[in-house]
């Protein structure tokens, strides 16, 4: 089985060097700010007790107050996963760190939230539109584009 | 000898990309140094799409996303809702799910491994007896649910309908068959040498890039890594049988190959043990016709075909979903494109995309 990590266990792999001011404990996820993203995730990737080496998912989720990008993440060495979330709040110039150093699987997944909800992704070698053309206007996903017909 | 570059525009109507599915290439001679994917031209907004319909009828979506497997899909997002609203389907069902998910990979396995052989140049023949048995397992889901390809047959809290009498007898004679038959294809290719010569060392990657890459399903296994969410995180009744996981060893163009004609040895091995143990009973949960899942998140995932089938699910409490995000094991499998097929000639480009065994549906969704 894989076992799923809570906050407070994801909080104990990220050890002392880590500001825990910064984030907010709750159940089954860990919220992270944009800034700190990149600091979590170079020590959840490279620290042993932790090695998550496969990052399962990446979403973007339109909540209309603010953004949020979920990472799903996966040990295969320990069997155990974890979420963080990010909050982004704001409706136009939306920016997160790009995990892609990280984890080239990312690749797709960002551009794909970058194309569909307008989250740009910092650091991403080709952050640009995937399945939309270029001079595509708007960003689909969102809950405001339109009113989709029923 | 010096060449000039050249920039080819591969598809999107070229039979071997397997759907709408575009490669900018650059061409070195016949060696592609570059390369570009275009996705995007069967983008059909079916996560837009699902938040405007009501749970069950999302499911009728999934079916259109890898249309070589739609049993697996609908699996994989009814494992989510049923996740999400905290239900376990009864025993029977589960059954159901996991013979019928198993004969979909088998006929999604078909299609992956007659299509290579029909990119290595063996025209049709092999990829016809292929689909011949595929026909068979066609004709067993119509007597399920009564369509062959867009099939709708799961539920949330179980599946459409009990299994009509015929249904067993077809089975069995269908998994008798199916072992002669894989005898027959492996007598005729595992050994071929234009297989051999042709696949052998071609577009090979390591275990380390794939899982990098959030490679899964075949393509990583085929690395010599052994990851199945079939037994590493078992749903349904994955923990009740006895199944090996294949795995490669230089995660080439063979192996991936080799493993999908293991797999489909496995998979009849499960639905054999399947019908053995299942026994008679409910096959649905009494469930409203509108679903109202509490307010919350969940994320479901399966082993199809491809790889890992995830459903990340959230609810606001209304009868349809808040969002509903796919995890594509064919988006994601295609990661490793420039680190594959650069630096090796045009042919075995081909010949790659099509051990590759993506679905254009799951692609652009």
């Amino acid at each position: 089985m894989i076992r799923q990590l809570n906050s407070n266990e994801i909080i104990k792999l990220l050890g002392k060097d880590f500001d825990s001011q910064s984030i907010d404990e709750s159940k089954n996820e860990l919220y992270v700010s944009a800034d700190q993203l990149t600091n979590v995730c170079s020590i959840l990737k490279n620290t042993k007790q932790a090695s998550f080496d496969l990052l399962t998912c990446i979403s973007g989720v339109d909540y209309v107050e603010y953004f949020q990008v979920v990472y799903h993440l996966t040990s295969t060495i320990h069997k155990h996963s974890c979420v963080l979330k990010v909050n982004l709040f704001g409706r136009s110039d939306l920016v997160c760190p790009s995990v892609y150093k990280f984890w080239q699987g990312a690749d797709f997944q960002e551009r794909e939230i970058w194309d569909l909800l307008g989250i740009y992704f910092e650091g991403h070698p080709n952050m640009k539109r995937i399945f939309l053309w270029d001079g595509f206007e708007g960003h689909p996903l969102r809950r405001d584009y339109l009113e989709s017909p029923r | 000898m010096n060449s000039e570059l050249m920039t080819v525009n591969f598809g999107p109507q070229h039979p071997s990309t397997h759907g709408v599915f575009r490669l900018r290439i650059t061409l070195d001679g016949e060696t592609v140094v570059g390369l570009e994917p275009v996705f995007g031209y069967l983008h059909r907004g079916s996560e837009k799409l699902a938040e405007e319909r009501t749970f069950t009828q999302v499911i009728t979506l999934t079916d259109r996303m890898d249309y070589t497997s739609a049993m697996t899909n609908n699996q994989a997002y009814v494992l989510s809702c049923e996740k999400l609203m905290e239900v376990t389907p009864p025993v029977r069902a589960q059954y159901l799910r996991v013979i019928s998910a198993e004969l979909s990979r088998i006929a999604s396995h078909l299609i992956g491994t007659g299509f290579l052989i029909n990119d290595l140049g063996a025209f049709i023949t092999p990829l016809m007896y292929c689909f011949r048995e595929r026909e068979r397992i066609l004709e067993l889901f119509e007597m399920l649910c009564g369509a062959r390809i867009t099939l709708t047959y799961m539920r949330v809290g179980g599946v459409f309908q009990d299994t009509p009498a015929e249904f067993w007898p077809a089975l069995d004679s269908f998994l008798t068959d199916m072992e002669f038959h894989l005898d027959e294809y492996e007598s005729l290719l595992t050994g071929n040498e234009i297989l051999l010569s042709r696949t052998v060392g071609v577009s090979s990657i390591t275990t380390d890039q794939a899982l990098n890459a959030s490679i899964t399903g075949p393509i990583l296994r085929a690395t010599g890594f052994d990851w199945d969410l079939r037994t590493v995180d078992p749903y349904e009744v994955y923990n009740r049988v006895n199944f090996e996981v294949p795995t490669g060893e230089n995660g080439d163009n063979y192996d991936r190959y080799l493993v999908r004609i293991k797999e489909m040895r496995q998979s009849l091995s499960i639905i054999k043990q399947c019908v053995e143990q299942i026994e008679p009973g409910k096959v649905r949960l009494d469930l409203p016709f509108l679903i109202r899942p509490d307010s919350g998140e969940a994320y479901g995932r399966v082993e199809s075909p491809k790889g890992e089938l995830g459903f990340y699910l959230i609810s606001d409490g209304s009868i349809s979903p808040y969002r509903c995000k796919v995890r594509p094991p064919s988006l994601i499998n295609l990661t490793l494109l420039n680190e594959m097929i650069v630096g090796w000639k045009v042919a075995d480009m081909i010949v790659t995309l099509g051990s590759l065994d993506f679905n254009m549906g799951e692609v652009d969704r």
